[in-house]
């Protein structure tokens, strides 16, 4: 049981702030670091695993720093997003080279058994360089636990990967996560934590914007102003009726449209139709404006 | 401190590419070069070779080659980081990586100049010959280690190092031999054939050379230890 401490860490490259002041601390189970491209995931995650010093604040495992610490290793995993370039070895062959990197007493019996948890065990004479991108990711976490870590760390491991396989990993890492290891992996798709996290940890822009589980984080997600824009036959007399209801909070006349911000989006949607008959408008169009992950993660940092 | 799995890996990315064959190239043409103008020529012809082409270019080329094979393309691309998410020294790394390169100097680069000095015929001038070759084989790739551990443009800027520092400034200089690894090669191989030039002094080029490789060594396992991931974004 390991966990992993962020104490207002932060990270920046010249000018330029990657990471600013993130608290965090990640225990036992399945974490989701969750945020959009660019947010400084990737740059956590290289602090997390002593592969970038933070510019101010500590990163330790309990208790121990993480930079600059060979020795940490014994109890981390990485499975980093780089390619592998050991196109040349078997998967075998790579997962035994870490095997005996960590200097395992029983590095054969250690390189199979684990190769058998990652379902790997029959492709594994095989070169990497042809393995498909879900296999490569599945030696690279076989490698990543050959020496039984309590602490995984995965950079977007689902990325390019195909759904099957992506299910097949969620249930590994899930399994994982349920033997008491620190499993944390990085994600700027959504659904993609909600559905393997039980805590999840957003990021935005470099900063934490929120921290909880899944469900807190959904209603966080769903549970906010969502703006709509909206063309009718009769904007003006369409907006006075719209103000009316309890569930628009502001209605903005433009040229051709109508910019509308909902509360509740369930009770607003079912009384449009109605509501445009009532006042005898007809509905052109109606489109969200703000439905990209971006947008909501802005609305959670704004809070 | 020697690791044999990072020796081991070390030695499969140097054979696995196609610089293999671009440093294999190297000692065969130096030594089918010399065989055929001894055989065209008389007199020092074909010794000369040695000391204008074969140690002052192709020696410190195979040793640019070696040390960035063995280190270069996985500090470029990152992958390096699956061998260092161990606990393992990072001192040990450099060792490891730089024995692999010191070998493949040594057979590429040595042994290839006392083969072809042996056939240009002086047998006293050729063993002094290769333990320049050796002392030098052994500063250059200990450098160029360290020199890959830092910048991407590590075979630009070590290339820059031998043509424009050892080959360019040292022949117009006599200042640049104090401070010319393969002048101070030279030096140790003129103790043995004292036809070999004189440059700098005994103790100084040994000690120089020393200096050289074990800072070397040690300043690509220090890069080593403070190793960053850049994200991509």
């Amino acid at each position: 049981m390991s966990t992993l401490v962020l104490d207002s860490a932060s990270r920046w490259f010249g000018n330029v702030v990657a990471v600013n002041d993130v608290s965090l601390s990640i225990g036992p189970g399945v974490t989701g670091l969750l945020g959009p491209n660019g947010a400084g995931k990737t740059t956590l995650m290289a602090m997390m695993s002593g592969f970038l010093a933070p510019s101010a604040g500590h990163v330790t495992l309990d208790g121990q720093p993480v930079w600059r610490n060979t020795e940490i290793y014994r109890h981390i995993g990485l499975v980093p997003e780089r390619e592998l370039s050991f196109g040349y070895l078997t998967g075998r062959q790579f997962v035994r080279a870490n095997a005996d990197l960590h200097r395992l007493p029983d590095a054969a019996a250690a390189t199979e058994r684990i190769l058998e948890v990652v379902d790997m065990v029959e492709p594994a004479g095989r070169r990497l360089d042809t393995y498909s991108k879900g296999m490569r990711q599945r030696v690279k976490i076989a490698a990543a636990l050959v020496h039984d870590p309590s602490v995984l760390l995965l950079d977007e491991p689902f990325n390019g990967v195909d759904p099957r396989q992506r299910m097949h990993l969620m249930d590994l890492l899930r399994r994982l996560g349920d033997e008491g290891r620190t499993v944390l992996f990085s994600s700027h798709i959504l659904e993609e934590v909600e559905r393997l996290a039980r805590h999840i940890e957003v990021v935005v822009s470099g900063r934490h914007a929120a921290s909880g589980d899944f469900g807190a984080i959904r209603r966080l997600m769903t549970d906010r102003p969502v703006q709509y824009a909206l063309q009718s036959s009769d904007n003006r007399r369409l907006a006075a009726a719209l103000m009316a209801q309890e569930s628009v909070r502001a209605v903005s006349l433009r040229a051709d449209h109508l910019d509308i911000q909902v509360d509740d989006l369930g009770s607003f949607a079912v009384g449009l139709p109605g509501l445009a008959k009532e006042h005898d408008v007809t509905l052109y169009e109606l489109s969200p404006s703000d439905e990209s992950l971006e947008s909501v993660f802005a609305y959670l940092v704004a809070r | 401190m020697i690791n044999t799995t990072i020796a081991k890996l070390a030695l499969q990315a140097l054979l696995g590419r196609r610089r293999f064959f671009l440093l294999l190239a190297f000692p065969v043409l130096l030594v089918a070069l010399v065989a055929l103008v001894t055989a065209l020529t008389d007199g020092d012809a074909a010794f000369d070779i040695l000391p204008g082409l074969g140690y002052p270019l192709v020696l410190p080329l195979v040793a640019i080659l070696a040390a960035s094979s063995v280190l270069g393309p996985e500090v470029d691309d990152g992958s390096i980081v699956y061998l260092l998410s161990k606990p393992v020294s990072r001192y040990g790394v450099a060792i490891s990586k730089w024995l692999v390169a010191l070998g493949a100097t040594l057979t590429a680069g040595a042994l290839p100049i006392l083969v072809a000095s042996l056939i240009a015929g002086d047998s006293d001038r050729a063993v002094g010959m290769f333990v320049g070759a050796i002392v030098a084989g052994t500063t250059y790739s200990a450098l160029f280690l360290a020199i890959s551990a830092v910048t991407r443009h590590a075979v630009i800027a070590s290339l820059m190092f031998v043509l424009i520092w050892e080959s360019l400034l040292g022949n117009l200089f006599t200042g640049v031999a104090w401070l010319s690894i393969g002048q101070w090669g030279l030096r140790v191989g003129h103790e043995i054939s004292d036809r070999l030039p004189d440059p700098a002094n005994l103790p100084y080029a040994v000690l120089a050379a020393l200096v050289v490789t074990l800072g070397g060594v040690w300043f690509a396992g220090d890069r080593l230890r403070s190793f960053s991931l850049r994200g991509e974004d």
